[in-house]
């Protein structure tokens, strides 16, 4: 019994000093970014897009615009081709497929950032380029590269949401007359509805921390894009690509980048953990 | 048997790397450290290769990071030696001693593809403004023209500010690239682009443009005659310690200057 509770007394302490680690980045990214946030103002900050540290001009809209324009571009592309392959892999492929294709797609997310980032640079930029005109470096590209990278997120979730359909649902809608097809969007995909919806919002939350992919497609420029084909810099790639150079005002307008970011990413994750608690009554995904 | 020697093998292995690392540990009192800018870093790497072979039991590691954190290192005690590749500011240079180490001209590059001959200081001023938009209008073919700079805080990015732009601030449409190299592979896939970087570094793959009517050569640029030069600085904060004194002087001296014009660099005189 006493050696119960001291293992149990360990195992706490493990646990907790885990997410006092959080704990800790959070403080310390709010306690070195919010200074400046108030000396610049809260507006200047966040609604002006004049970033010119060496001026002394800190305004991060260009860069709020570019996360939420990249982001909904790769959460466009991710959740068309994530959905379909999880309705796929569900209910149209032969057991023997959907093993293989599965842990296919869940391979996807171990492959570093770095790489798809080369990958785009090499193949998908030029082609871009030579399509579309433009400097190739773009929020499409962006998209595409980041589109791809939460394709393994939103799919797996996606999947275990549609799987944690009863399967009388799917009885009953065939019983009835419905197509498979039928029965497929208008039973299963809307009582998995908000595991999907939580799905996606995971896979924004992914796409909009990313940085090496990004800073190795989207160009970087500082303006606010006007069309797809435009260069963009993300609050990330602000971030990284300055952060070894910086000091005083300038790094701390680095760090307020990063708890803008951290606020964004907490807000998507609140909404992803409210939409999944709604489906179940209690617990998260 | 078989097993038996690679135990014993694996052993070995395992007592040297102790053995050398404890030698490291007791080398280190003679190691030098450098930080600093990318742009000289490539160059340093090699003084610090040939400097090693020559003086037995000296060590001079080299690390990147950017001028900024080079000076940083230096202020900190980081580094003993901060590698800058722009002229220090007023303030700066009361703050660091500076040795100049070399003179690097910048080079303004465009693709192969790219008719342009040269360009005029107040043109290329004007394209990275972002007031010249068509190649057109500097004497190239009809296109948009896509000027490519270096990320706040480069030392190639300040040393073409302070150089070009004068007071003048760098479109906020040109794209930024965090290294040369990825400035050089755009520029090679692109024949609207421009960029800059480092004389040294261009290579064949690139075309450095005549800029105020001097080709970028090493010539023109002892002679003065290539505006676009920038000083290459080891900075120290005091006086260096006997060991940094000693590679500083290695550099300083004829066969480290003539390593560094043979890797494309110009001597300090």
């Amino acid at each position: 019994m006493r050696q119960d509770r001291l293992i149990g007394g360990v195992l706490r302490l493990v646990a907790l000093s885990a997410i006092s680690g959080l704990a800790l980045i959070t403080v310390f990214i709010f306690k070195e970014g919010l200074p400046i946030i108030l000396r610049v103002g809260v507006f200047e900050f966040f609604l002006s897009s004049d970033w010119d540290p060496s001026l002394g001009h800190f305004g991060i809209l260009s860069m709020i615009g570019g996360s939420v324009v990249v982001t909904a571009g790769a959460t466009l592309i991710g959740v068309v081709f994530s959905l379909g392959l999880a309705i796929v892999l569900t209910q149209f492929s032969p057991p023997g497929l959907a093993s293989a294709l599965k842990p296919a797609v869940e391979l996807l997310a171990g492959i570093p950032s770095v790489v798809y980032g080369f990958v785009g640079v090499v193949t998908l930029v030029p082609l871009i380029r030579y399509c579309f005109g433009g400097p190739g470096l773009s929020v499409l590209a962006g998209s595409i590269v980041l589109g791809i990278m939460i394709l393994p997120t939103i799919t797996s979730i996606s999947i275990d949401a549609i799987q944690a359909v009863p399967r009388s649902y799917f009885e009953g809608s065939i019983a009835l007359g419905a197509t498979r097809w039928q029965t497929v969007t208008m039973v299963q995909l809307k009582a998995a509805r908000t595991g999907i919806v939580a799905a996606v919002i995971l896979g924004m939350g992914r796409a909009i921390g990313e940085t090496m992919a990004v800073i190795m497609v989207a160009g970087n420029a500082l303006e606010l894009p006007h069309s797809l084909l435009d260069p963009v810099r993300t609050l990330t790639s602000n971030i990284a690509l300055e952060m070894g150079y910086a000091s005083g005002d300038h790094r701390q307008a680095l760090f307020a980048t990063g708890v803008t970011l951290f606020v964004i990413i907490t807000l998507l994750n609140i909404a992803a953990l409210a939409v999944s608690r709604r489906r179940t009554g209690k617990t998260a995904v | 048997m078989i097993k038996a020697k690679f135990v014993f093998r694996g052993l070995g292995v395992t007592l040297v790397a102790l053995a050398s690392s404890v030698g490291c540990e007791r080398a280190s009192r003679h190691s030098v450290g450098l930080l600093g800018s990318t742009s000289i870093q490539p160059f340093a790497e090699v003084l610090a290769e040939q400097y090693m072979k020559k003086s037995p039991g000296q060590f001079v590691e080299v690390q990147g990071g950017g001028s900024t954190a080079g000076l940083q290192g230096a202020a900190n005690g980081l580094a003993d030696i901060g590698m800058c590749s722009r002229a220090l500011t007023a303030q700066e240079s009361s703050q660091f001693a500076q040795i100049l180490i070399a003179r690097d001209g910048l080079a303004v590059v465009v693709n192969l593809e790219n008719p342009i001959v040269g360009l005029s200081l107040e043109q290329l001023r004007d394209v990275f403004a972002g007031r010249t938009t068509n190649w057109m209008e500097v004497g190239g073919r009809d296109g948009p023209i896509r000027p490519i700079t270096r990320e706040e805080g480069s030392g190639t990015r300040e040393s073409f500010v302070r150089l070009v732009m004068k007071k003048e601030r760098i479109s906020r449409r040109a794209m930024t690239q965090e290294s040369n190299g990825a400035v050089r592979e755009l520029v090679k896939g692109d024949p609207a682009t421009i960029g800059y970087m480092s004389l040294g570094l261009v290579g064949k793959e690139l075309r450095a443009v005549v800029v105020g009517g001097a080709a970028p050569t090493v010539e023109n640029v002892l002679a003065a005659r290539y505006a676009l030069v920038r000083p290459l600085l080891f900075v120290t904060r005091g006086a260096a310690n006997p060991a940094a004194q000693a590679f500083v002087d290695f550099v300083l001296s004829t066969d480290g200057q003539k390593l560094l014009e043979t890797e494309g660099l110009v001597r300090a005189e």
